[in-house]
């Protein structure tokens, strides 16, 4: 039974629509569309409140359909899914407006406009919902087994996270060893633990547990399969080159990071005395007495930041962001270096301080421990040459805390504190469709509400692959990878869209296009009714739609959209809007 | 009821419903609003599981109804769906290219392009581009009177 009468919420989603859109205006046009029951604004229609009004005004005015104008649906389909299921609603009878990312964020120049085009989605979205009819989803078993890929601190702690509750991981190391970047760092902020202690602890713990499988020198190559039961198979790198497959539930990406690499010439990069914290750190976890750089002893250090960071928009292929972790590094190397025997004199240039947090001490430890901090204009970044007399490196900067003094010194070592950056990956990225960000990095679902998730179902994100990370941030998102993993598995089925294709089978006169079109071998050819038609098998269709273009009889339709919902829809954008 | 067709030879900014899809363009699309790029407000958008399912009988209808072009943001080599995705999506403009052209409007109705999920400026450039060109074009209803 086709939706009869339709809920309509409006969201302001604070200012972030209500500022461009007049919403008032967008209730008022569409109050009295043919079967609008109730429309409303509402300041956050994700809210709990607005969210229990739904329920209420479905319960009391008899509701089944739903249209909610917010935010694009990436963000809040199954919360809303969910509310209709509560409802009393079928949650397949509602549908996402997107008149933020999709109108009000993109017309902040033209309120008039961003109105006028927020009336007729949302009436487009009326008249789809009028045409949905109820669905329930597609239930399939699931496989309890997971496949971890990167074995650095985030991989390894989620390895042994989803053993623990239970789950069979397959590890996937793409190096000979396990353990990542932290494998090799010795102390490490915040507690001054050992890097490569806890990555062999965290190992060996990971190695002797029985569910969980590791390979090294491996590589996934291949995923076939849908949702909770995916078939993977990894190439592994031994005396001659192996594949094997397996069938796994979900998938938790771990990969990681790279340095950044400061080019040649790069505020002094390729000079001997100029290297990056990478290196500075090898060299002090190294040290444990004085201070010494290729046998020279160091006596002065300058250290300078965002090296490879918040570059701006002109630098061709440059980073933007911000890598976070780097400030914090950069200070903890100075109280490192400042507790060695011999004293070092310690000059940090920088352009703003991110030391966030608790790690805030650390900055202040090192000011006490007698390091000294300049901070240069974001376009002017410190002059680093040669002293050809010295041997010494000279660094000249204007420094904005003594009204733009000009400060030049000589240093013996001049640290780059470079950040991270996405490490190459093209051909995992392909094989998963994994979705990459703006500065390469991949990209969750939301920061806030799902921040492991991606949107490939049953695949997660976590550690640095997603972000600039320290190691702990990275070990939590790791963990949420595996609670959300084991949400998923732990049940035993998975609930799938059952927005997949169907046959009117009146119209049907089998002529086997569908069939040769689908890759997915799920259409076949069967006697109804004493005519042959295809019928589409609701597990194998991936609910791409591919099939329906074809049908020369125009039989096909995809459930959620279908024919009369997509020309419904194009009427609903073209009616005349009133004021 | 529809909107009155423009009358001929007046400047006016075009109608495109634009047909995205849910993983790989649209989200492309958001991104542009998330970066408060800017582009017509006569610019909508109608997301599909992937652009292999359009129908080419779908952009002729649009056009009747009062839209003046149709774009179709396809997934390139990205899709997840069907791996020669970008070639049947292009089967299907050409079908409807044919069925524009039967009805009497320009072929340069519809037009595709690959656009990825971070594809947020080149989204906002080709909807500028294709209003620039579809103006050129005048309004796909002429006015009758």
């Amino acid at each position: 039974m086709s939706a009869k009468k339709i809920g309509v919420y409006i969201c302001q989603c604070g200012g972030n629509i209500g500022d461009y859109v007049d919403v008032d205006e967008v209730v008022a046009a569409v109050a009295k569309e043919p079967g609008v029951g109730v429309a409303k604004t509402a300041m956050f229609t994700c809210s709990d409140a607005t969210q229990s009004e739904i329920i209420a005004d479905a319960q009391e005015q008899g509701l089944d359909g739903l249209v909610i104008a917010s935010c694009s649906p990436k963000l809040h389909t199954y919360t809303f899914r969910d509310v209709a299921r509560r409802a009393g609603m079928n949650p397949f009878q509602y549908t996402q407006v997107n008149v933020r990312e999709q109108c009000s964020w993109t017309h902040t120049d033209d309120h008039e406009g961003a109105t006028e085009k927020a009336v007729r989605l949302v009436r487009a979205g009326i008249n789809r919902t009028r045409l949905t009819e109820p669905l329930e989803p597609i239930v399939v078993e699931t496989t309890p087994k997971t496949l971890v890929v990167g074995g650095g601190i985030a991989g390894l702690r989620a390895a042994l996270g989803l053993a623990e509750i239970g789950l069979a991981v397959f590890l996937v190391e793409k190096e000979p060893k396990l353990g990542g970047w932290v494998a090799g760092f010795g102390e490490m902020y915040p507690h001054g633990r050992n890097g490569a202690e806890l990555i062999a602890k965290l190992e060996q713990k990971v190695r002797s547990h029985p569910g969980i499988t590791v390979f090294t020198r491996a590589e996934l190559i291949a995923k076939s399969g849908s949702f909770g039961n995916y078939e993977v198979t990894v190439a592994i790198q031994g005396e001659q080159l192996e594949t094997i497959s397996t069938v796994v539930g979900s998938i938790v990406i771990a990969t990681g990071f790279d340095t950044y690499h400061p080019a040649e010439g790069e505020l002094g990069y390729g000079l001997d005395g100029v290297i990056t914290i990478a290196d500075f750190k090898k060299l002090l976890d190294s040290t444990d007495g004085p201070l010494e750089y290729n046998g020279r002893p160091v006596n002065t250090v300058a250290y300078i930041y965002c090296v490879g960071s918040r570059q701006g928009e002109d630098v061709e292929g440059g980073n933007t962001y911000c890598s976070r972790y780097c400030c914090t590094a950069a200070v903890h190397a100075a109280t490192m270096v400042a507790d060695l025997p011999a004293r070092v004199h310690q000059y940090h240039f920088y352009r703003d301080m991110r030391t966030y947090g608790k790690f805030e001490l650390l900055y202040a430890e090192a000011m006490e421990k007698g390091s000294a901090f300049v901070k240069f204009p974001d376009d002017e970044p410190p002059a680093v040459e040669k002293d050809a007399k010295t041997g010494g490196i000279t660094l000249t900067a204007r420094d904005l805390l003594s009204e733009g003094e000009e400060v030049a010194l000589t240093a013996d070592l001049v640290v780059l504190v470079t950040g991270m950056v996405p490490r190459e990956n093209e051909g995992l990225t392909k094989t998963l469709k994994l979705p990459v960000g703006q500065s390469g990095f991949y990209n969750e679902i939301h920061p806030k509400l799902r921040p492991v998730e991606t949107v490939v179902d049953g695949a997660f994100i976590c550690g640095a692959c997603q972000a600039p990370r320290t190691s702990s941030e990275s070990v939590a998102s790791g963990l949420a990878a595996v609670t959300q993993s084991a949400a998923i598995l732990k049940r035993g089925f998975a609930e799938l869209d059952p927005l997949v294709a169907t046959v009117d089978t009146d119209a049907c006169t089998w002529c086997g296009a569908c069939e040769t079109t689908c890759p997915y071998d799920a259409i076949a050819r069967e006697s109804h009714d004493g005519k042959e038609i295809a019928v589409i098998s609701r597990t194998s269709c991936k609910g791409c739609g591919g099939c329906v273009p074809v049908c020369p009889s125009d039989a096909i339709d995809l459930q959620g959209y279908t024919d009369a919902q997509i020309k419904s829809m194009i009427d609903g954008m073209l009616e005349v809007v009133c004021a | 009821m529809t909107e009155a067709a423009a009358p001929e030879g007046q400047p006016y900014d075009p109608r495109i419903l634009v047909f995205s899809t849910n993983n790989i363009s649209d989200p492309g699309i958001d991104l542009a609003g998330s970066s408060h790029m800017h582009y017509s407000p006569r610019v909508m958008v109608i997301n599909l599981p992937c652009t292999s399912a359009v129908k080419p009988g779908w952009i002729v209808y649009a056009m009747e109804q009062g839209f003046d072009g149709v774009f179709i943001a396809a997934d390139g080599e990205e899709c997840a769906y069907l791996p020669d995705c970008a070639q049947r999506t292009s089967g299907i403009m050409q079908t409807a290219q044919d069925l524009l052209v039967e009805k009497g409007f320009e072929p340069q109705r519809v037009r595709m392009a690959a656009i990825c999920s971070v594809c947020a400026e080149p989204f906002t450039k080709y909807m500028h581009e294709y209003a620039t060109a579809l103006s050129g074009l005048g309004p796909s209803r002429k006015a009758t009177s």
